[in-house]
């Protein structure tokens, strides 16, 4: 990890936090924290509390115990800062079909205070990176699932944040476009530095370098590295570790692996 | 690894240009969206047609409209119920904006909106009024149809009901909001559509001046004179010929900053219902 972890709040700090919607509990306690320019995965079957955990983050809903801090700004009282630091990419597709793939980036551009013409720019500009320029003036409809994620991701950086959050982006694609996809956001990490908080129930997803926080139940139940992880369980790898975690820890237990 | 530090400096805040460039995009989108919604503006020039060319022409002979202000002679019932029929088309756009809140939560769209930096109340706010700058252009040529039908205002009259529209639609845009986040899904919204806009239409001085309701039933008249949608009416019609109704000016107005609240309190993360509401997407 970068060595300027020392003087940098974490990329994601969520101390303490607990949700619940009526009686039912969807976060207890979840605590982590997560370092900048990281590339950490949030591993859960569905209903583990991802989304969330996102909408928390997000400020879609209120925390009602804990805190989160993005980048040291509390989501809570620092909302608007907290928010310039993350881009979003939710589960379910949030373009707007009817718009061209251009306006809909600079519709991003505005709710973020950036103006038409730089707007553009940015929005040129990334395009190129995802290879969709000459789809630019295109009504988004027609573009495929595949082009779809990859222009929410563009989207989703279009600000310039510094934490991107991905909430099981691959979900519905087909083997290239997963895998297209997961390289490029990769990529960021490696050469931009950002940071990426990428949730899945997908084990595959999980490269050997990465910080994996393994969500279940809406506790954590381990959080590291994946080496380490596999050592600390005696395991051969990655799937092993998360079956045993979630058979061994259902709903009542209190441990905390790694 | 050192984690705990002080919370850094903040970056500024934003800017009036940026408040201002968000908000022409939340209006241009919104416009956008308008325009590739083509059945949307036929169908909501077709609605008040029907009953200017139909309705108002069969009641013509039935119902006649004694001089009350502001007109100053007898009055056609075409020329009566012009004001109402213009707010039907605003009453109409407002639950649907709303619609499309509700469809655009759904869909992932709202998020979008609500993730955004700026604060809330500026995002809502922003969105009721791209809702309202959407139902002017309906209104106005639905005026410019009547124009041809023989309804004619005098010119000030076209300049003087623009601020009026601006309250009435925000007013009815607000309502629309306030009802979007507390309806559960898009059916129970359809459901409420039909408790909101037949009732507030009919319970108002849009079809029939409300002397005439006072004869038929007192309590109705009272049902009507508190009747948001009334005084939204009757602000238009005074606007139409340049004079102003300050009851109906100071209703409409409360009743606008009432709804704005509301709906700003309903969309708030913490106390509103949206929290409330259950999980998000509908995807744990």
């Amino acid at each position: 990890m970068h060595a300027m972890n020392s003087i940098e709040p974490p990329a994601v700090a969520i101390e303490g936090v607990s949700h619940s919607y009526g009686a039912r509990q969807a976060l207890d306690n979840v605590s982590v924290s997560i370092a900048p320019s990281t590339f950490a995965v949030l591993l859960g079957l569905n209903g583990a509390g991802k989304s969330t955990l996102f909408s928390l983050m997000t400020r879609l809903y209120a925390v009602q115990r804990g805190h989160i801090r993005i980048f040291g700004y509390d989501v809570g009282t620092a909302a608007s800062e907290a928010l310039r630091m993350i881009g979003v990419v939710f589960q379910p597709r949030t373009l707007d079909l009817d718009l061209s793939v251009v306006q809909n980036l600079t519709y991003h551009a505005a709710l973020h205070g950036i103006g038409n013409h730089e707007g553009r720019k940015r929005a040129d500009d990334l395009l190129a990176r995802i290879a969709l320029s000459e789809r630019a003036k295109d009504k988004v409809r027609n573009l495929s699932g595949g082009q779809m994620r990859r222009l929410e991701i563009a989207r989703a950086l279009l600000h310039r944040p510094r934490l991107l959050v991905l909430d099981e982006p691959t979900v519905g694609l087909d083997i290239k476009s997963r895998a297209d996809i997961i390289g490029h956001v990769r990529h960021l990490v490696a050469a931009e530095g950002v940071s990426v908080l990428w949730a899945t129930h997908l084990i595959d997803e999980v490269a050997d370098g990465d910080d994996v926080i393994v969500l279940h139940h809406g506790r954590v139940l381990a959080h590291g590295a994946v080496a380490n992880m596999v050592r600390t369980l005696g395991v051969p790898d990655m799937r092993a570790a998360f079956t045993r975690l979630t058979q061994e820890c259902p709903s009542q237990t209190e441990s905390q692996a790694s | 690894m050192s984690v705990e530090l002080a919370t850094p400096v903040r970056p500024s805040g934003f800017s009036p240009l940026q408040y201002a460039i968000c908000l022409k995009g939340i209006v241009w989108r919104e416009g956008l969206r308008f325009l590739h919604q083509r059945e949307r503006f036929v169908a909501s020039l077709v609605r008040p047609l029907v009953w200017l060319f139909i309705f108002a022409t069969g009641f013509r002979q039935v119902l006649g409209v004694s001089i009350i202000p502001p007109y100053e002679t007898y009055v056609l019932y075409e020329v009566y119920i012009t004001p109402g029929l213009m707010l039907l088309i605003q009453l109409f756009n407002g639950m649907q904006s709303s619609l499309s809140m509700v469809y655009d939560r759904e869909m992932g769209n709202m998020r979008t909106l609500l993730v955004s930096p700026l604060p809330r109340w500026y995002l809502l706010s922003s969105k009721l009024v791209a809702g309202m700058v959407v139902s002017l252009p309906q209104v106005y040529t639905f005026l410019a149809i009547a124009w041809f039908w023989e309804i004619e205002a005098p010119p000030i009259g076209y300049v003087a009901i623009l601020p009026a529209l601006v309250l009435s639609g925000l007013m009815l845009g607000a309502l629309g909001m306030l009802m979007s986040s507390v309806s559960k899904q898009l059916e129970n919204f359809a459901g409420a559509m039909n408790f909101v806009i037949f009732p507030m239409f009919f319970a108002s001085s849009a079809l029939y001046p409300l002397w005439r309701v006072k004869e038929g039933s007192p309590l109705l008249y009272y049902i009507c004179e508190i009747n948001p949608f009334t005084h939204a009416v009757e602000l238009v019609r005074f606007a139409l010929y340049g004079q102003v109704n300050w009851v109906s000016l100071a209703v409409v107005g409360g009743c606008t900053i009432v709804f704005m609240v509301g709906a700003i309190f309903a969309y708030d993360p913490s106390r509103g219902l949206l929290a409330r509401r259950g999980e998000p997407g509908g995807a744990a």
